[in-house]
Parts: structure tokens; C-alpha cells; sequence
């Protein structure tokens, strides 16, 4: 057992069960509960984005990534970070607008239907729970690495403290743990980064020219093609990376904790600032690892590169940083997984149960309960699936998250505001070719069909050839949306469109 | 529940300020500045993979070991930040519209 390391996490631990604390006595209706009452400012809530958003899949993957393949691993970082700029122009100010708690409620401001809310929502859930099997079992297998716990015991560690924020503290709680990670995580990577740096005499042509020799790969680990070696391969990433993260749920639904589209604007502007610096370290972290871990120690202890950070900072700062990193990554793992948990909480509560069950008409306390119990029940079912999933390869079901939120979600969330012609069945053919056509061609991919014994679930030869489905399942998406809209008998809503665009452009008849 | 208390506007009330002058000043100006950015952005943001997929173009040096590909890669963050910063500015020209659309609303009918 790791003392030091120990420590940190306690730490962590307390610090966020006060933060929990002080947010339930807030916590008393449903607005304060998924939406912490619309009241943060601007820079909270671009924290909590960047909280929400750079998971342990981009501190400890993508460190790893570019350790490994070089420039490859660096076109995460690019994807990742360009993806605001959609947010920023097409989806955040509209979503504000038009939403109230959820994701769906949004495509309910034009299409009032149960069965359009129903497919939102269960986008809204699958999405969350691919993403939180990925994190559960990447923090199981972390936490075993640092401390040597039992995989059980951490992913057990991990799903209760992430139930406690979400139950009792509710939005309040899971924007603050993320605003705390944040800080954590940006002060965690420039130390590493400076002191890389300064390793180099802070010279980034010098970094450059010792990097060609430093690892295997010689002068490729420089240039791309280490890992993406087919072009369509590289596009369909690229694609799904740049369009995913607009119609992530979790990502989405932040745009509801703040009072108007004004604020929900500063608040993706001052997200993009803290994540692009995030991205831009990267670099530091990965080249870092390469020049002075190395490759053979970094894949001996992880065969994808994910300890790649952690041993970078033991390489420089001994015990102590390594100690700090980790208890960094952890509070990573927490701040995303409460998002996540709050988000497919509030699709089985909010969509589910008050409006379509109850029609509306459940009062805000028996709202808050079954939240709560939906917290709960999410929570139970992502710890089971991760503890079945302890021996899968699951990083690719991040990939799948950003490719159902780019092929289902995001067709419905353009259409829906910029075109008017589009109706009910153009929205739920999108939603089902998106979801499914995601969801199909993942699962005849490399990623869990492929010839190497162990590299995923069955050996064989895959049907479809590209690790992401983006380049297939996103233009499908977008191409139901419009088939079904031009071949359905329905005659467009014109009045309701223009009530949507009234809305969505001055801000009139916010949140209903 | 309380919202819907507040809000004055009933469907016809939409419709007319969605066909007002102003509003369809707004939207224009909307259009003319987010669909070229937009189409910029994904365009400059597609180049890169495509250009590192089906050419050796940006393997070249830039200075001593650094090649084209990462610079074309910093450059996306410059990009990035610098069309966050024009939509800033731009956005604060579509909330004085905005707020134009809803005074007239106010004093008209």
C-alpha cells in the first residue's frame, strides 16, 4: 500500500463528501436537483464543462496514446478540442433556450410526442452507460495499480462515492466535484508539463529533436501513420471526435445550470480556454512519458499506455507527484462518472417518469424521489456491467459514445433547429438508424471481433474494417432524418417551427 | 409550473414576431456570420487528417524536427480559440438585435 498515495485519495474523498454535504441542504426541489437552479456563473460552469468533459479516457489515454504513436495519439487532443467550436456556433445557445432539464426536453420544444421524448431519453441513457462502463473499468483497474485494492472493492469505491454526490448533493454537488477536478487536474498537468519542459532547457525545438531518437519508432514517433495507417479509418475518428461531443448528453445537459444563452455562451468560451491548454500539455505529458519512462515500461505496465502519466511523475517527482497524479486521475474518474450517473438519472426520472408516465403532473417532491431512486438504479447497473466487463478491452465504448451522440443525437439537434420542414418521423428515424447503425457496426468492428486472440471479445475476422463507425453511422443518421421528414405524409408544424425559432434566437419563453 | 405563468405569448404572438422585420434581421445576420465560419472550420479541421492520410506534404520540416503536421495541428488551436473570441464579439451584435426583437414586441399589437 502506497502511504502517500492513500492519503491523497482520503483527501479527495473528504473534500468532496463536505462539498456533497453543503450541496444536499440545497437540493430540495427538482430544478436545484438536475439543474442546480439554473444558477452558475459563467466560469463555474465552464469549469464544471471541462470537469465534465476531460475524463480519464483523455488525462491518462491520451497521455498514453502520444507516448505510444506520437503524432497519432495527438489527433485525440485536436478532435476533442475543435468539437467546442460546433458547441459554440450550432448547439449551446439554442440548447439553453429551448431546454429545460434534459436533453430531450429540448426536441420536445418542437415535437411534443411520447415517443419522440422516449427515444431521446433512451439515446441519453445508452450513450451515458457506454461511457460509464469505460470509466468504472479504466478507475477499477487504476485504482488496483495504485493502491492494490481488489478491482471489485475499487470499482465498489468508485460507484458509492459517485451515487452519494449525485443522491444527496444532486447537481449542485456533481457541478462543484467537477470544478474542484478541474483545478486539480489543470494544476496537476502544468506542473508535469513545466517540469518536462524545463528537462528540455524549455526548448521546444530542442523536445522535437530529442524525441526522433527517444523512442522505437525513431523518426515515425514525429510523423503521422504510427497507429492510424488507413485514411478512412483516420476520417471516421476525426468525425466522430469533432461531432460527438455536441450531442453528448452529459455535456448538454450543463448548458441547463446556467440562467440564460448569454451565460451558457461565456461559459463554452471559458471551457474551450481550459480544456485547449489542457490538450496543448498533452504533448508534454506524452512526449515526457516516451523520453523518460519509455516505451517498454509503459506498455509492461498497461498494454494501451494508460499509466503512462502516473509513471511519468513518479519518474520526476519521485513518490510524492506520482502520489498527486494518481489522486488526480481519481478525482477524473469521479467528477465524469457523477455526470454521467445525474444524466441518465435524469432521462429515466425527467423523461420517463414525470412526462411520460405521469404526463407532467408529478409534484417536485415525488420528482426529487424518483431521481433519486433513478441515481440509485443507474448506479447498480453501470457496477454490474463494469464488474462483468473487468477483462474486456472497453476503451473503444468511449469511441461509441461520441459515435451514437454524433450519428443519433446530433442529426435531431440541428434539424430541429435550423430546418423547417422536418418532422416526428424524420426525428425518431434519425434517432433509431443513428443509434442502431452505431451500435451494429461497433460490434462487427476490430473492436470486438479481430483476428489477434485477445485483443478483443471473439477472434475472427471483422465484417467492418474501421475502429470507430463514425464515417458510415454518421451521414445514415443525418440521411434518415432527411428521408423520413421528405417521405412521411406529415405536412410540417410552421407555427410551431416558428415558434421554436422565436425562441431559440431572442430567448423568449425560456424553459417551459 | 410557474413559467408558464409568466409567459405572455400565445402561438399567433410567435408567429408574428417570427415574421417581423427585425427578427428577420437577426436571423440573417446570424446566417451570414455562423454558416461560412462554420463550413471554415470543418473544412480547416477535415484538411488535417486528410492531408496526413493521403500525402507526405506535411512530413516535411518546419524547423529543425519539428514537421508542417504539427504546426498545422497548433494551428487548429489558434483556430479554435480565435473563432471562440469572434463569436464572443460577434454574439454581443446578436443580443442587442435579439433585445430589439423583444422591446418592439413589447410596444406593439
Amino acid at each position: 500500500m502506497n502511504t502517500a498515495a492513500f492519503t491523497m485519495f482520503l483527501g479527495i474523498v473528504f473534500v468532496t463528501l463536505i462539498i456533497t454535504y453543503y450541496a444536499s441542504k440545497k437540493t430540495n426541489n427538482a430544478s436545484e436537483f438536475y439543474t442546480a437552479g439554473g444558477g452558475l456563473t459563467g466560469w463555474q460552469n465552464g469549469m464544471a464543462i471541462a470537469g465534465d468533459y476531460m475524463s480519464a479516457a483523455s488525462f491518462l489515454g491520451i497521455a498514453g496514446a502520444v507516448a505510444l504513436s506520437g503524432f497519432d495519439g495527438f489527433f485525440y487532443s485536436i478532435g476533442f478540442l475543435v468539437a467546442y467550436l460546433v458547441v459554440l456556433y450550432l448547439v449551446a445557445e439554442p440548447m439553453r433556450n429551448l431546454g429545460k432539464y434534459t436533453f430531450a426536453d429540448m426536441i420536445a420544444a418542437r415535437f411534443d410526442t411520447k415517443k419522440i421524448r422516449g427515444f431521446a431519453a433512451m439515446n441519453t441513457v445508452a450513450i451515458s452507460i457506454f461511457y460509464m462502463i469505460a470509466q468504472l473499468v479504466g478507475a477499477g483497474a487504476l485504482i488496483k495499480l495504485l493502491l492494490g485494492l481488489e478491482y471489485t472493492t475499487s470499482v465498489l469505491i468508485v460507484g458509492v462515492l459517485m451515487t452519494v454526490y449525485v443522491i444527496f448533493g444532486g447537481m449542485h454537488a456533481t457541478s462543484w466535484v467537477q470544478i474542484v477536478k478541474a483545478v486539480l487536474l489543470m494544476g496537476g498537468t502544468l506542473l508535469i508539463s513545466i517540469i518536462v519542459f524545463a528537462k528540455f532547457n524549455f526548448s521546444i525545438t530542442g523536445m522535437f529533436a530529442h524525441m526522433k531518437d527517444a523512442t522505437p519508432l525513431k523518426e515515425a514517433f514525429l510523423n503521422p501513420g504510427v497507429k492510424y495507417k488507413d485514411g478512412l479509418d483516420t476520417i471516421s475518428l476525426n468525425m466522430g471526435l469533432v461531432l460527438g461531443t455536441a450531442g453528448l448528453p452529459h455535456i448538454l445537459v450543463r448548458f441547463f445550470t446556467v440562467k440564460d444563452a448569454k451565460t451558457a455562451r461565456s461559459s463554452v468560451v471559458y471551457a474551450t480556454w481550459i480544456i485547449g491548454i489542457f490538450y496543448v500539455m498533452t504533448i508534454f505529458l506524452g512526449f515526457g512519458a516516451a523520453a523518460f519512462v519509455g516505451t517498454a515500461e509503459i506498455t509492461a505496465a498497461n498494454a494501451a499506455g494508460n499509466m503512462a502519466a502516473p509513471l511519468l511523475a513518479k519518474a520526476l517527482g519521485g513518490n510524492m507527484l506520482f502520489a498527486f497524479v494518481s489522486a488526480v486521475a481519481f478525482a477524473t474518474i469521479l467528477a465524469v462518472v457523477a455526470g454521467l450517473v445525474l444524466t441518465a438519472a435524469s432521462a429515466f426520472a425527467h423523461d420517463f417518469y414525470n412526462e411520460i408516465l405521469r404526463k407532467g403532473k408529478a409534484t417536485e417532491g415525488q420528482q426529487v424521489k424518483m431521481a433519486r431512486y433513478a441515481s440509485i438504479g443507474v448506479s447498480v447497473l453501470s457496477i454490474i456491467l463494469a464488474l462483468f466487463a473487468q477483462s474486456l478491452n472497453v476503451a473503444f465504448l468511449v469511441s461509441l459514445a461520441f459515435a451514437v451522440a454524433a450519428s443519433a443525437n446530433l442529426p435531431v439537434i440541428l434539424y430541429t433547429i435550423y430546418w423547417k420542414r422536418f418532422n416526428t418521423t424524420g426525428a425518431i428515424s434519425a434517432m433509431a438508424v443513428g443509434l442502431i447503425s452505431a451500435v451494429g457496426l461497433v460490434l462487427i468492428s476490430p473492436n470486438v471481433i479481430n483476428p489477434v486472440a485477445g485483443a478483443a471479445i471473439f477472434v475472427g475476422e471483422p465484417l467492418f474494417p474501421y475502429t470507430t463507425p463514425g464515417i458510415v453511422s454518421i451521414p445514415l443518421g443525418f440521411l434518415a432524418g432527411y428521408l423520413g421528414t421528405i417521405f412521411s405524409s406529415q405536412k410540417a408544424d410552421v407555427k410551431k417551427y416558428e415558434e421554436v425559432l422565436v425562441k431559440t434566437n431572442t430567448g423568449i419563453g425560456m424553459g417551459q | 409550473m410557474e413559467a408558464r405563468k409568466i409567459n405572455e405569448f400565445n402561438e399567433s404572438d410567435y408567429s408574428r414576431i417570427a415574421r417581423s422585420q427585425s427578427f428577420q434581421d437577426l436571423l440573417s445576420e446570424k446566417k451570414k456570420f455562423i454558416l461560412p465560419i462554420t463550413i471554415f472550420f470543418f473544412c480547416f479541421y477535415f484538411a488535417l487528417p486528410i492531408l496526413t492520410s493521403y500525402s507526405d506534404i506535411l512530413n516535411t520540416p518546419f524547423i529543425g524536427s519539428i514537421t508542417w503536421a504539427w504546426v498545422f495541428a497548433f494551428l487548429q488551436f489558434i483556430m479554435t480559440w480565435g473563432l471562440c473570441m469572434l463569436y464572443s464579439r460577434k454574439a454581443a451584435r446578436f443580443d442587442q438585435l435579439a433585445e430589439k426583437v423583444i422591446q418592439e414586441r413589447g410596444k406593439g399589437s
